[in-house]
């Protein structure tokens, strides 16, 4: 149990982490997305004062 | 708002039969505890919760009859209001215990009470950490998640009255646990004292905060979730893992106070660790961090520098805090490479918090001005200067061969409080500075001047604390392995101690300016939501010009 546990947190866990962090990183930094964001920094700004 | 957004009047919803059934459950078991149980500690919370779980009772019973027509507001700001009190109230009791047991280290006698236990450095010294980690920051936490997931969706807070429930709930549990401590309740685990009943209430209550939450951005208006909540969520849902998850375990009976961990050794101290590094990363940074993502935006006018980098910060951060724990446990029965986890993990930390650093700062790009015209501006960009520095130097402490000097000494103490006073107290500080005009709709705080003397004692404050903690602690490491020409160790213990006795007088000094400037926050509040406007800034405020 501990060492198919420990075997799989060193090889499977890595390579998990490094395709679950490349994800974010297509998603975070696609053009696609640029007018998305752009809107979203806005939305603390753009609430008005009721 | 205009009328139509004010929906008919309503007393309560589909929420009020839940809260009135669990009221009178928790009553009565509170009261069967209270009779039966022969542990006069237990006897005394079991009594706290039945005043507590009565007055809850009245107080809904109260509101139900009260007949009052309430118009539904687009927002719940009233539980913000009564958040921001809490976390002035908490915060500056938590640093005035903070500077009594500063002064019990540097004047062991003056405060030494033979008959009364409960001012033992002892049992202060958990009620300081508690009040200003949970009741300072968890409330100041509490209303800002409120205040900010409200109005980035576009939409009131979800669950009528739950919002109260969870705050009367949350603040129940600080006082629970705070006598707690001052009896001598404690299972012993730092940041994780209160006993199985505080943890099982607090559970509870967290769950009802995760709905409120959730519910709220389920039913937004704004279709994207603004990153600051993405930080407030992260820091909800990790905080109830780990607090139960390191909370597991058996009561000695329903009647008891005490109970026994279900773990033991080596397993309890990566358990107890894992649970306390992420209370750092969690709860002190990923919730303060949504804070900065909000309000310093807010307060300058400007979006945050680059919102791309902010979700690279986040899943980052995420990823990484989490295995951090054990450099707590460098030079222990933990396994040598479960250590080299924990430490290099935690040097990876740089990049994510020194990005989010950067992503702070640069939102002032083109406007640094307003660090010299706007006091609160400063706060807030200050506390995330201090961030920057606390998160270099936490990696740095994490790395086995400096971890051997530095571990156990007051080192770490300052390290804690370059955290705790510069990152978590200015930027709360800076975000209530800017929700009482908001909340209480004022046009301007009762003075800019007080804020300006707050900073600066403060600050001065914090930079006494600080650099006496390094030089003390640095300098105890280095007398604690200090060997003589013979291989003897040169310093006994006691001359250890009674060479920090000067540094202990300084962070005391520290302690206490910091305290003084909260006392000047605590006025300028109350002048401001009382609707005041210093005399001579009244006519000073406007005629600012701009340089040319």
């Amino acid at each position: 149990m501990y060492v198919t546990l420990s075997k799989f947190a060193q090889t499977g866990g890595l390579v998990l982490f490094v395709i679950a962090f490349a994800l974010v990183l297509i998603y975070a930094l696609s053009p696609r997305n640029k007018a998305n964001f752009d809107h979203a920094k806005r939305i603390p700004l753009d609430e008005g004062d009721e | 708002m205009t009328a139509t957004n004010t929906a008919p009047a309503q007393n309560g919803g589909s929420e009020v039969p839940f809260i009135a059934a669990f009221l009178a459950v928790g009553s009565i078991l509170a009261l069967f505890v209270a009779a039966r149980t022969t542990d006069a500690l237990m006897s005394a919370h079991a009594m706290m919760f039945l005043i507590a779980f009565i007055a809850g009772g009245f107080a809904l019973v109260h509101h139900l009859s009260s007949g009052k027509t309430l118009t539904q507001d687009v927002y719940e700001m009233g539980v913000v209001k009564a958040g921001v009190f809490a976390s002035v109230f908490w915060g500056i009791a938590g640093f005035l215990v903070g500077v009594v047991i500063a002064a019990q280290l540097a004047f062991p006698n003056l405060l030494y009470f033979e008959d009364f236990g409960w001012t033992n450095f002892g049992r202060l010294r958990p009620l300081h950490t508690s009040a200003v980690i949970f009741a300072f920051g968890g409330n100041v936490l509490i209303a800002t998640s409120f205040y900010v997931v409200q109005r980035t969706c576009r939409a009131r807070l979800f669950g009528g009255l739950a919002p109260w429930v969870v705050f009367w709930g949350y603040n129940l549990f600080i006082v629970i646990a705070a006598t707690g401590y001052l009896m001598g309740v404690t299972q012993s685990k730092e940041y994780a004292e209160p006993e199985w009943y505080a943890d099982i209430w607090l559970t509870i209550v967290w769950v009802v905060y995760l709905v409120v939450f959730l519910g709220t951005l389920l039913k937004r208006k704004e279709p994207h979730i603004y990153v600051a909540n993405w930080f407030y969520l992260a820091f909800i849902v990790t905080i109830a893992m780990l607090h139960i998850v390191n909370n597991l375990s058996m009561p000695v009976s329903l009647l008891s106070t005490k109970s026994y961990s279900l773990f033991s050794g080596v397993q309890d101290a990566l358990t107890q660790w894992w649970y306390g590094h992420n209370a750092v990363g969690f709860f002190l940074t990923a919730g303060f961090l949504g804070i900065m993502y909000y309000f310093i935006p807010k307060r300058a006018e400007r979006p945050v520098y680059s919102y791309r980098l902010s979700i690279i910060h986040f899943w980052a951060l995420i990823f990484l805090y989490i295995w951090a724990g054990p450099h707590h446990l460098h030079y222990t029965a933990l396994p040598e490479w479960a250590q080299t986890l924990g430490m290099t993990f935690s040097i990876m930390l740089w990049m994510p918090s020194w990005g989010g650093m950067i992503n702070g700062l640069m939102t002032l790009s083109g406007a640094w001005d307003k660090l010299r015209t706007d006091p609160v501006i400063r706060m807030l960009i200050v506390s995330v200067a201090f961030y920057g520095m606390s998160t270099f130097e936490g990696p740095l402490m994490s790395v086995r061969a400096v971890n051997s000097l530095s571990h156990y000494t007051d080192w770490t103490i300052g390290h804690v409080h370059s955290g705790a006073l510069g990152w978590v107290g200015y930027v709360s500080f800076g975000a209530l500075y800017c929700l009482v005009p908001w909340l209480w709709k004022r046009k301007q705080l009762y003075s800019n001047a007080l804020v300006e003397w707050h900073f600066w004692i403060s600050t001065l404050g914090i930079l006494l604390y600080i650099t006496a903690m390094w030089v003390s602690g640095i300098m105890q490491g280095l007398m604690w392995r200090a060997y003589n020409s013979l291989g003897f160790l040169e310093y006994s213990f006691v001359e250890t101690v009674d060479a920090m006795n000067p540094y202990y007088i300084i962070r005391m000094t520290g302690g206490l300016l910091f305290l003084i400037g909260s006392f000047i926050m605590a006025y300028n509040l109350w002048r401001t939501a009382k609707g005041d406007v210093r005399a001579r800034e009244f006519a000073a405020s406007p005629a600012l010009a701009p340089a040319e």
